[in-house]
């Protein structure tokens, strides 16, 4: 730290950060288009001038772009100098002379950054009477809707796009006054994380095209503090509702999670919450029922006392806690098949108690060498692959730092670096995502990435069990990973249950160990594959299988299923035995499936925009979310449904949660309780400026009825309340006076980039015990068959997850089924050409697959989508016959 | 206290003058086009509806009376899907009609429109459209906004150069 | 000076004066709703209230019915019994006042000795409702009038008594129909015209009309010591100060206009005549003065009202003596 003085007042500022970073901070409001807190400075829009003086005596002073230049001690600047008040409002007249006259019809228009930004400057009247320019807009999928002639021509989008994100398909085009932000023609967007071009674009250029099609202004929206559930990630976001829709998705900061972005699938999986699938009513053998009846017919049918819950990983823990206690600690199970829980709870264990601690997303962006076993992690885990894609440039910044290159300052740095990237290893059955930034890609079956991993873990340290009989050509490969994670300062192994093979979770825990136990501090950075496998786990589930046992041997006559698609699962002739096997069954879901079709009581649950609910995510952080929408209808949460009826509210399970399960007591503290006021009063869900309150429901009756109540949360749905910082995890929205876009986090930081005032939301569950031994069971080669594949399951971003498939947007970049081999495989299927169909016997069921010829595939692996039909349901790895279809 | 007493005169001649009251409803008051009254939803002159559901109106409205949904129509014209005024609530302040950045949204100077029953004075979009431009004759914002929609290609608003090609290759 | 309640005129059937007295001065009261909307209108070239009943007439019923249907609400922060008991004060001060008027030979309920300093005494209680009301109510507002009320009452008391002494020592007596009826050959305006000058202003400042309506300055304190009533509890403060101002008129017009006194007409219309035309004045004062700035209307009362009070006493005494 050190002094700088601000028009004369002294102030403490981050020496090693530029400027307009430190202006910000300190809480100035100073313009700004091209700089980002994640992308650092170009000095390209110009819009941050401020005045410069040498020294005390210096009167004159000069003009500099604060984003360019370094917060020296010492330095003294003039915000509010006349001359650089007049430069930036030149500057902005000149951005708005092509802009549009079309706010009212435009997205962003009062969330707007160009808005916020023109007022600041005070410019607000056209003198220009030439023409403005104007440019063709793209098809860019149906993620984002462009409009270029709102652009600005900050390059804020190709920078996030293209070095950020390591996208290629959007560029900037042509010359001088007609520089155009696109693709070379019309087309979906590549990348994962084109959607935070919505909140990159400090004006409309790209805006959400899911929110266009029941669009609602920033200030009318009841927005709600909310954890993403398409992943494990835990990923933060903002939810918003108008009219009984849920509208949109926006980033919430967490500098130790998700940062400023979110991945496609969590911006705009949200839309299922809308489908006309959702069930919305209890029924009775498929009656509709009223709600309170439903409740009796659960009670009447749970109280034989011969009932079983399955559990649920995309359940929040309140919810598998309740069936939990409703049905008793013994017949409880995890909803997921066996195969998988195994990976799952080892991964848990492994955290709980193993040798490295769990790395944050924010861990894995500041890791500078990176070992990736068994994953595609853009597809699995996506927001992490964007940190993994930041991680590649820690150790490329010792070029920039040799030079004295403050890193802040992007493009100089990137110079310097010269496109060198450090080390990041992958080692996968199938290609990834992360190809591009790899150091070097191994693809291998399951079990040959497991022995990779085992050998790298005694390669580092020679205590670790060896893997004997390792082809010479893998031992390169073997000690220069080795090398690179030896020679790091922040070494992160990640893992996850992609392969559904426990040894690839014990090979990534033996190389952390390895690290750790030879000093160097290793972290673990494991996948969870739903948003709270690790909580269900935690919850203490018994298998899913002796679920069966317990019902084969007529111990059960209700089956009480919680938010979870057997079929999904399971092969679905285990389901059908399965619910066949007890009288009742009655299942809590939100969309209808498979197994609520079966149900003979089947319960309207809250999704995640109607519930409260803790999830703990793949990092072990226990993070809460609120519900935005108030209970009208018959939906309720799941816990309200299966709750014990001396729980009042939330506080009373959490309380009841913490002491039976201590591990999960932290838990508890993930946010305030719902008797957590300020200044005496709830906070607002709702913008001061929220609209149409005498009129929304005024069709209905005239009369407008008193805003709903929430017992559960701290959390008013109502616009009542201090304007004051409420603790992160209770933060609605960010707005600032004068702040109306996402920008506005900038007022919610002590340190711009760095966490949110008074602490990120969640609490971390597991920290590292550095205890247990090396696993010493390495499987055996893996050794292709004849006539027979190993199909794995390859995971999609936009497909393999389940409620995510069920928004439109999302469903429309889904993969068709198809089976991928590689081209000598495909040759000996007869079949070089693409576009033929194969005949695949999975389970005991014939499918037929159009084949896709995957250059990287192994020889003898198979893969088909995970998640949709035919890998839904089927056991997978699994060897199947694989035929050209007749 | 001569000023006091000269006052309280002046006040008491006002005894032998003339009232300015109407007699409303027996004699009808002359109300200017510009008076603010019951508020109704205008046309521009190519007969499409003005309002493009920008919601300036529903924030600028201080007793919060007005509430819509945007949407758009094939030829990617916003316009509102409902459009709802509790005239039960609204106080005729005219910051609606202000607001808008179309002229579509006007006051009118129909003040009658008392009701026995509160409900009634909740009009929807139907009850609010009229058929012309209201005030403002000339003006058609989707001749001014540089947005495209079907039949006004991008280029094509005013003070508007034609679309860039991008694959020009002169400087 | 003991209390002589046998006076000469002390009406013979005590009920019946009281019942006529009571009807007519609340009767009055009532109508003073309707006459003050329709002078204030008159004097602003509006019409005032004509819809209900001829000229209007009826709306006094219509704002009965209105008042009396109201939601008589107890704030849940307000001392309930002060709160309830202030509005009841001011209605029975200001009624015992009447007791002691003499409208006519025989309507007049008490024809007391000490009458004048009866009215003075019951006027100075009345303030005990104002401030009671704004103590009760808790609410800063209501606080802030009731505090202006006694601070009032304390600065104008004290001359209006000091502007009266000057026609007792003309009168000779306490007693009002004494005073009434040593007007014969002239009305007191006339030799007390600085006294009825101060006494008038008093007069206003003591029924807390404006231009001294300061306990209820709307401007600034919303409805002042009565901010939180509602109902007829409300309506009794409004009456109460129509009351208080046929009180006041009723005074002036006895004390200085020589009461009942004239010709041809019978004694009581002669009486109604004047006090009319003193109420009519009270309501032009509100249509043309604006309200007072508070420490201006201490300034004035302290300084230059009761020196002149006490001015006019001591000529007054002085010529008396020198007359004798």
């Amino acid at each position: 730290m050190g002094t700088i003085y601000v028009d004369g007042k002294p102030y403490e500022a981050d020496a090693k950060q530029n400027l307009l970073h430190a202006c910000l901070s300190l809480g100035f409001d100073l313009p700004y288009f091209c700089w980002h807190a994640a992308l650092g400075s170009v000095g390209a829009c110009r819009q941050c001038a401020v005045k410069e003086f040498k020294d005390e005596k210096d009167t004159k002073g000069k003009l500099v772009m604060a984003c360019m230049t370094p917060a020296k001690e010492e330095t003294r600047i003039s915000i509010h100098d006349p001359e650089a008040v007049a430069f930036r409002a030149a500057i902005v007249e000149g951005m708005m002379l092509n802009h549009p006259h079309d706010c009212p019809v435009c997205d962003v228009g009062g969330e707007c950054h160009l808005q916020d930004m023109t007022v600041m400057t005070g410019h607000d009247y056209r003198r220009t009477r030439f023409e403005k320019r104007t440019f063709r807009n793209q098809y860019l999928g149906p993620f984002l809707y462009h409009e270029m002639n709102r652009c600005i021509q900050c390059y804020r989008c190709v920078r996030f796009y293209r070095e950020y994100a390591g996208g290629n398909d959007l560029n900037a085009f042509g010359i001088k006054n007609t520089v155009y932000f696109g693709r070379s023609e019309d087309g979906v967007l590549e990348n994962e994380f084109a959607g935070n071009l919505v909140e990159i674009c400090p004006t409309g250029v790209f805006t959400d095209k899911t929110l266009r099609r029941h669009y609602t202004r920033k200030w009318d929206l009841r927005m709600a503090p909310a954890i993403c559930g398409h992943c494990g990630a835990g990923c933060n976001i903002t939810i918003g509702e108008r009219y009984g829709l849920l509208r949109r998705v926006l980033t919430r900061f967490n500098s130790e999670v998700n940062g400023y972005f979110l991945c496609d699938r969590g911006r705009y999986g949200y839309e299922f919450v809308n489908s006309e699938y959702r069930i919305r009513a209890a029924r009775l053998d498929g009656q509709p029922i009223p709600a309170d009846g439903a409740a009796q017919k659960l009670k009447s049918l749970v109280s034989g006392g011969k009932a079983i819950g399955i559990g649920s990983p995309r359940a929040s823990l309140e919810a598998n806690f309740a069936l939990r206690t409703l049905v008793g600690k013994d017949r409880f199970f995890a909803g997921v098949a066996d195969d998988q829980w195994q990976v799952i709870t080892a991964m848990v264990r492994i955290l709980q108690t193993g040798p490295a601690r769990s790395a944050s997303l924010h861990d894995i962006e500041l890791s500078d060498a990176v070992l990736i076993l068994g994953e595609d992690v853009t597809n699995s885990s996506p927001r992490m692959a964007l940190n993994l894609r930041q991680a590649v440039r820690q150790q490329p910044f010792e070029i920039a730092g040799k030079l004295h290159i403050p890193l802040w300052m992007d493009d100089a740095v990137r110079e310097a670096v010269q496109g060198v990237k450090g080390p990041l290893f992958i080692a996968a059955p199938g290609p990834t995502r992360l190809d591009d930034v790899a150091t070097k890609t191994y693809r291998a079956a399951p079990e040959d990435v497991a022995r990779l991993g085992f050998a790298v873990a005694h390669e580092v340290d020679p205590a670790a069990p060896e893997v004997l009989d390792l082809p010479s050509e893998l031992r390169d490969l073997v000690r220069i990973i080795a090398g690179a994670l030896k020679s790091a300062k922040r070494p992160v192994v990640i893992s996850g249950p992609s392969c559904r093979t426990e040894s690839v979770i014990q090979c990534a825990a033996n190389v952390a160990k390895a690290l750790c136990d030879t000093g160097r501090p290793a972290a673990l950075g494991f996948i969870a594959p739903e948003c709270n496998s690790f909580g269900l786990a935690l919850i203490e589930a018994r298998p899913l299988s002796e679920a069966f046992q317990v019902a084969e041997d007529g111990d059960s006559e209700t089956l009480i299923i919680l938010e979870n698609d057997l079929y999904r699962r399971i092969p679905h002739e285990f389901v059908d035995g399965f619910l066949g096997a007890v009288k009742h069954v009655i299942v809590l879901d939100h969309l209808s499936n498979d197994t609520t079709a079966r149900a003979e009581l089947l319960l309207p649950a809250g999704t995640f925009a109607e519930s409260d609910g803790t999830l703990i995510s793949s990092e072990g952080r226990a993070q809460r979310f609120f519900p935005v929408f108030a209970q009208q209808t018959d939906v309720r949460e799941s816990w309200r449904w299966l709750g014990d009826p001396t729980w009042s509210t939330l506080d009373d399970l959490l309380a009841a949660l913490a002491q039976a399960l201590p591990q999960l007591a932290p838990a508890v503290k993930a946010a305030p309780s719902s008797k957590f006021r300020m200044a005496g009063a709830k906070i607002p869900r709702e913008p001061h400026r929220y609209s149409g309150l005498t009129s929304i429901t005024a069709n209905i009756s005239v009369v407008e009825p008193k805003p709903p109540d929430d017992p559960d949360s701290a959390l008013a749905f109502s616009m009542e309340g201090t304007p004051d910082q409420p603790p992160g995890a209770l933060q609605p929205f960010f707005w600032s006076p004068g702040w109306n876009s996402i920008q506005a986090v900038n007022k919610f930081q002590n340190e711009i980039g760095d966490e949110i005032r008074g602490g990120d939301p969640g609490v971390r569950l597991f920290e590292s015990l550095q205890s247990g031994a090396y696993f010493t069971t390495i499987p055996a080669a893996f050794a292709r068959r004849e006539a027979e594949w190993l199909v794995v399951p390859i995971e999609h971003i936009f497909g393999s997850e389940e409620l995510s498939l069920r928004a439109p947007a999302v469903a429309e970049l889904a993969p068709a089924p198809y089976l991928a081999v590689n081209a000598g495989d495909a040759a000996s299927l007869h079949m070089e050409e693409p576009g033929g169909e194969v005949e695949i016997d999975l389970g005991s069921i014939k499918h037929r697959l159009p084949l896709k010829i995957v250059r990287e595939l192994p020889g003898g692996i198979a893969g088909i989508p995970a998640g949709l039909t035919p890998a839904r349901g089927a056991e997978l790895p699994a060897w199947c016959r694989i035929s050209k279809a007749p | 206290m001569w000023s006091l007493i000269k006052t309280i005169w002046n006040v008491f001649l006002h005894s032998f003058h003339k009232r300015v009251t109407i007699q409303y409803p027996e004699e009808k008051p002359y109300m200017a086009p510009r008076s603010r009254a019951r508020i109704i939803l205008s046309r521009d002159p190519d007969g499409g509806e003005r309002c493009v559901a920008c919601y300036l109106c529903a924030i600028a409205c201080p007793v919060d009376c007005i509430a819509l949904q945007a949407t758009e129509d094939k030829d990617e014209r916003r316009y509102p899907e409902f459009f709802r005024i509790n005239f039960s609530r609204c106080i005729f302040c005219g910051y609606c009609e202000e607001a808008c950045p179309t002229y579509a949204i006007q006051l009118t100077p129909d003040f009658e429109m008392a009701e026995y029953n509160r409900q009634n004075l909740v009009y929807e979009k139907e009850d609010l459209l009229i058929d012309g431009p209201g005030k403002y004759p000339g003006y058609n914002y989707w001749r001014v906004a540089g947005a495209r929609i079907a039949g006004k290609d991008k280029g094509e608003a005013e003070n508007e150069a034609p679309p860039v090609d991008l694959r020009g290759l002169m400087p | 000076m003991v209390p002589d309640f046998e006076g000469a005129m002390t009406s013979p059937y005590p009920i019946a004066a009281i019942a006529g007295i009571l009807i007519m001065v609340l009767s009055l009261a009532a109508l003073l709703i309707w006459v003050e909307r329709r002078l204030l209108a008159l004097w602003q070239d509006r019409y005032g209230p004509n819809r209900v009943g001829p000229f209007g007439l009826l709306q006094v019923v219509a704002d009965m019915i209105k008042i009396f249907a109201k939601e008589d609400w107890l704030p849940p922060f307000a001392d309930k019994a002060v709160f309830i008991i202030a509005p009841a004060i001011i209605m029975v001060t200001v009624l015992l006042s009447f007791a002691v008027v003499p409208f006519s030979p025989g309507i007049i309920v008490v024809d007391l000795n000490i009458a004048l300093l009866f009215f003075l005494g019951m006027s100075s209680l009345g303030v005990y409702s104002i401030v009671l009301a704004g103590w009760a109510s808790d609410s800063k507002y209501s606080l802030l009038g009731g505090l202006r009320a006694a601070a009032q009452m304390i600065s104008y008391e004290v001359f209006m008594s000091l502007s009266l002494m000057g026609v007792v020592l003309l009168a000779g007596s306490f007693r009002l129909s004494a005073i009434v009826e040593a007007q014969k050959r002239l009305w007191f305006i006339v030799p007390q015209f600085l006294g009825f000058v101060l006494f008038l202003i008093a007069g206003v400042a003591e029924a807390r009309r404006s231009p001294f309506d300061l306990p209820e300055a709307e401007a600034e304190l919303v409805a002042g010591f009565h901010s939180e009533y509602s109902g007829m509890k409300f309506g009794m403060f409004f009456v109460g100060e129509y009351l208080g101002v046929i009180l006041i008129s009723s005074m002036i017009t006895v004390l200085f206009f020589g009461g009942w006194l004239g010709p041809w007409l019978p004694p009581i219309v002669w009486f109604l005549i004047k006090m009319f035309a003193f109420i009519c004045f009270f309501i032009l004062l509100r249509a043309s003065l604006p309200r007072l700035r508070f420490d201006q209307l201490m300034s004035w009362g302290w300084k230059v009202m009761l020196p002149l009070a006490l001015l006019n006493l001591i000529v007054t005494g002085a010529v008396v003596v020198a007359w004798r």
